[in-house]
Parts: structure tokens; C-alpha cells; sequence
């Protein structure tokens, strides 16, 4: 199971806006450990879903090169204070990871 | 004039492999603007004109800690190692450790460090201290704690997570040094001593990179500690999570790479020398805001 | 069922086949982690193999899709990218680096009311355009792009 995430999810005006900041190497795999001079083998989260209210609202796919420990934003009309947002990513090597957060 | 021309001439189109910049000869000290060249007191602190880039990277960063800060991840952890029973004694240190408000009290504690403390017998800064009450309350090797103290790509040390833990607890909160008290004005004074103190082939002091206004390395200006504004960019954002190799790393850690950077030899980890710098330029920066730990180059 | 499953299995960035299924409510997260991750896509060597992997055959330049990015990167590792499409039925958007070894960085499918707005952080190699495509629901593509300089930094601080 990966490492927990931070989700933040806030109204503003008629939409949430929701944050979201994962804890992930997203090793690319060109890398290399100075020690052996052998690459750092590629391990970085392919895919991840956002659900608010039940309902997938993002769908993505991400490469190697999002950031280490990425942060990444969304907005979704039709919210409300109270609803629940679900993060789920999955990354190359088949690891996830679930967290969520209520809208404020 | 402003600093168009140094920054058309060092906006280097190739990302250079940067975690360790090296720093090969005395730094480029570009003048600054008329405007800015006043004489430098703490209290009235001069105009440091800032170059577009500068404040294109501030207003980044400023984003970039709103959004969400890596730096965060480490709070996180260090959170759960200052609750858990942990060392051989089987201690937290929640219910253990004395930052200088209390045992516990971790709200406003990083702003008001270093600080003297009584059963130390010493002044200690935040990282310092941390390391002290892991030692004497939970039981764990000095050695051990000192062996690997900062962080890499796939290490971060237990006490880098605590002070991060401990600093975000003073976030919007004023430095607050207390000069005051005759022990940590004692190390203050050493502090400033230090800074000016030539050593190494090239003859570096601190104050040759941040004694005046105006000076910068390539893309970064470079703070002057003697003045309040100039010590506040230097404290601000430390501990910091930095984008050079995703790494969580504190002002212990900052001047560690300091020396390094001057071909000084390397000063001890948690050391007198240490804390006396960091008392030196944090109570430079008393009475400014502290916004928690930032995002670094 | 089983054309769900087919159009599952393509991706986000295969077609916008998934984006249908996602807007209809259809999808729970376990089939949406369980679609393809577009490999094609991803390790396309150049930008206009990686558009042609996700689908964007044509595209055309529109004002109305915002791309924000600093001029200058403090640091090539993490450069935030926002963009937000004002150009109606938008439901995807992936982003392009163009002088990255493999141009594509990520692609988002959006629906069930979030908008065509999202924020990310990539990893430069080197100064290059970046480029938004953005999808609409008749299968038109749009872009916008932006050079971002990407520096050698300075001092640690």
C-alpha cells in the first residue's frame, strides 16, 4: 500500500476545489544510483481516479515525468460542502493507494 | 539600470545537473541599483531591489507552498514519530521533550529558537534540541543520530521530519529569538564574529555572499543576514523541501552546505558553531513572520 | 457490458470512448485503474507521435484554452502547469513537452461536473514549448502552448 496522500478539497463560489498531494518517487528510470551506476528502476503512478458525491469525476494518466511527490488540481461543479472525494492512484509496479477527504 | 543584463546573461538555456552547485569562483557581486545602496542598520532595513526573476520565483513559491507543499509529507511523518512511544526508553516525545514552553508545547516553540536551556546548559536551535531530547528522553545513540543527519532522495533522517513537524507548528507566528537573555546574547555575539570570520582557500566569509546588499549567485539573490529583511529571506522557508533532488532539508543542513560551498571544512552537526550562526541571523529576522516550511530550489 | 469493457480497456488517452463511459456514470474507479495505461502514447520519442497516439490527429489553436506557466522555471524538476479550457464540451486535456525525451506528461478525462481546468507539476529537461491539447466532445482537438525557460539555478537556498 503506498504512502498516504493529502487531499484538500474547499467550495469556492459553485465549484470545489480540490488538491491533491501524493507521496511517490515517480522514478523515471534514466536515473542512475551514483553508488552502482545502475538506473534506479522506473516506478512511478500511472493512473488515478477522483470521485466526489459516488461519481468518478477525473480519470487520468500520468508519465514519468509528473514531479516527485506530485500535486495536481481540480475543480468540479455541482459539489457541495459535505460530499466526500475519493483519490485511488496505481503506479507501474501495481502498488495503490486510496485517500479521501469531505468538501468543506 | 535595472538587472536585465545579468539575467538575460545567466537564463542558461540547459538545465545543469544542479544538486550540488558548485560554487568556483567569488561570486559575481552585480551592483545594485542607486536605489538600493543604503547604508545597512537592523532595525531600518534598506531597499533590496528585487530583479523580475526574483519575484517571479517568490510569487512561484508563494503558489507552490498554497497548493501544496511536498514539505507537508514530512510534517506528516514527523507528527506520528513526536507522538509514538519510541528508543529504547519507549518514550514519545510528546510527553517528553521541553522546546521552551512546556513539555509538548510545540505551538510557537521553532519561532522562539535557539533559546537557552536550562538543563542542557546551552543554547540550542530547533534541529539541536530535537536531537537532545531524543537522546536524553528516549534513549537514543548521539552517535547514531549524528552518524547520517541529512536527508537524501531515499533517506530522510527521524529528526529532519520532527523539525519540520515542529517548525509548521509555528507558522504566522513571529520570530521571536529571546536576545534578552545574556546566555543566547552571548551566542549571538559569537554568531556575528563567525560570520565575518575569513577562513579557507578562497578567503570566504560569511559576509562575503550575504554581508552586503545586491549580491546574487547566477539565479539567485543572495540575502543579507546583517538586516532584518535580509535575515527573514534567509530563515524563511527553512526547513524546506527542495526540488533539487526532492529532498526534506533544514538550516542545520544549510549550513552545513554553506561551509561546503566556502571549502570550509565541515563544521560539526549540531554544533556550538552552528547554533551561533542560526541565533545570529534568526534574531535578525525578530519580529518578522514565519511561514512555516517552505519550498526550496 | 462487454463494449464498456473494451471501451475500458483503451484509456483516458487511447479515445475519448472512456470519456463517454466516465460522463454516462458508468465507471467505477476499479475499471477506470483498470483501463490500459496508453504505452504508445507514453513513450512516443516526439510531440506529434505523441498527439497522434492519444488521437489528436488536427488540431487547431484556440484562445480559449489557458495555459499558465512561469517564463522561468526556478527549477526543471517541478514546473506548475495550469490550464483551463473555456472552449465548451471540453472533456479532455493532455500536456505535451515538447523537447522531453517522451513528450506526454499526463492526460485527464473529465465529467459528472469537473471542469476542463486542471493543475499539474512536470519535469522540464530543458527549455521547450509546452503544449495543452484539449478534446471536445464532437472529437475536435485545440491547443495552445508556451515556451518555458528552464535554467541552471544558483545558490542552494
Amino acid at each position: 500500500m503506498g504512502s498516504p496522500m493529502k487531499v484538500r478539497a474547499q467550495m469556492k463560489g459553485d465549484f470545489a476545489d480540490i488538491k491533491i498531494l501524493m507521496s511517490h518517487p515517480m522514478e523515471t528510470g534514466q536515473r542512475k544510483d551514483p553508488k552502482t551506476n545502475q538506473p534506479f528502476p522506473a516506478l512511478f503512478i500511472q493512473q488515478f481516479s477522483v470521485e466526489v458525491g459516488g461519481k468518478v469525476v477525473v480519470q487520468a494518466e500520468t508519465g514519468t515525468a509528473i514531479s516527485t511527490n506530485p500535486v495536481f488540481g481540480f475543480k468540479v461543479k455541482g459539489a457541495k460542502a459535505g460530499d466526500k472525494v475519493v483519490v485511488k492512484w496505481q503506479d507501474n509496479k501495481g502498488d495503490s493507494r486510496t485517500d479521501e477527504a469531505t468538501i468543506a | 539600470m535595472k538587472q536585465a543584463l545579468a539575467l538575460s546573461a545567466v537564463a542558461v538555456i540547459a538545465l545543469v545537473a544542479a544538486s550540488a552547485p558548485v560554487l568556483a569562483q567569488a561570486p559575481a557581486a552585480k551592483p545594485a541599483p542607486a536605489a538600493a545602496k543604503k547604508a545597512a542598520k537592523p532595525v531600518a532595513a534598506p531597499v533590496e531591489e528585487k530583479d523580475a526573476a526574483t519575484l517571479e520565483f517568490e510569487k512561484f513559491r508563494a503558489k507552490m507552498i498554497e497548493e501544496g507543499n511536498p514539505a507537508e509529507l514530512f510534517e506528516a511523518q514527523g507528527e506520528e514519530m513526536w507522538k509514538s512511544s519510541r528508543g529504547p526508553k519507549k518514550v514519545s516525545l510528546a510527553t517528553s521533550c521541553d522546546l521552551g514552553l512546556g513539555v509538548g508545547v510545540v505551538k510557537g516553540a521553532y519561532v522562539q529558537m535557539p533559546r537557552y536551556f536550562a538543563d542542557a546548559g546551552k543554547v540550542m536551535d530547533a534541529e539541536r534540541r530535537i536531537v537532545w531530547c531524543m537522546v536524553e528522553k528516549q534513549g537514543f545513540k548521539e552517535a547514531d543520530l549524528h552518524a547520517k543527519p541529512f536527508g537524501s532522495g531515499t533517506y530522510t533522517p527521524d529528526q529532519t521530519s520532527l523539525v519540520t513537524y515542529v517548525a509548521a507548528n509555528s507558522k504566522d507566528m513571529k520570530f521571536a529569538v529571546p536576545l534578552k537573555d545574556p546566555h543566547v546574547k552571548d551566542v549571538y555575539e559569537i554568531g556575528k564574529e563567525t560570520v565575518a570570520y575569513r577562513a579557507g582557500p578562497y578567503d570566504f566569509s560569511c559576509n562575503t555572499c550575504h554581508g552586503a546588499d545586491g549580491k546574487r549567485i547566477r539565479m539567485q539573490q543572495l540575502p543579507n543576514i546583517s538586516t532584518q529583511k535580509g535575515a527573514a529571506t534567509a530563515v524563511l522557508g527553512w526547513p524546506g523541501y527542495r526540488m533539487t533532488g526532492n529532498v526534506m532539508l533544514t538550516s542545520q543542513w544549510r549550513m552545513n552546505d554553506c561551509f561546503r560551498q566556502q571549502r570550509f571544512p565541515e563544521p560539526k552537526y549540531a554544533s556550538d558553531t552552528v547554533t551561533a550562526l542560526l541565533t545570529y541571523m534568526t534574531a535578525n529576522a525578530n519580529g518578522t513572520t514565519y511561514t512555516g516550511p517552505g519550498i526550496k530550489r | 457490458m462487454d463494449t464498456l469493457r473494451r471501451t475500458v480497456l483503451k484509456g483516458a488517452s487511447a479515445s475519448g470512448v472512456l470519456a463517454t463511459a466516465l460522463a454516462a456514470g458508468l465507471l467505477k474507479p476499479t475499471q477506470v485503474l483498470a483501463s490500459e495505461w496508453n504505452k504508445a502514447a507514453f513513450e512516443a520519442k516526439d510531440t506529434p507521435a505523441a498527439m497522434k497516439a492519444v488521437g489528436a490527429a488536427t488540431t487547431a489553436e484556440s484562445k480559449d484554452l489557458k495555459l499558465t506557466a512561469p517564463d522561468i522555471a526556478e527549477n526543471g524538476a517541478v514546473v506548475p502547469i495550469d490550464i483551463s479550457s473555456g472552449i465548451p464540451n471540453t472533456i479532455s486535456i493532455a500536456v505535451f513537452v515538447d523537447k522531453n525525451p517522451s513528450p506526454l506528461t499526463a492526460a485527464f478525462n473529465f465529467a459528472n461536473g469537473a471542469m476542463a481546468d486542471a493543475s499539474l507539476r512536470i519535469k522540464m529537461g530543458q527549455t521547450s514549448i509546452v503544449r495543452a491539447v484539449a478534446k471536445t466532445a464532437d472529437g475536435k482537438f485545440y491547443t495552445a502552448s508556451k515556451e518555458v525557460k528552464v535554467t541552471a539555478g544558483g545558490c542552494g537556498g
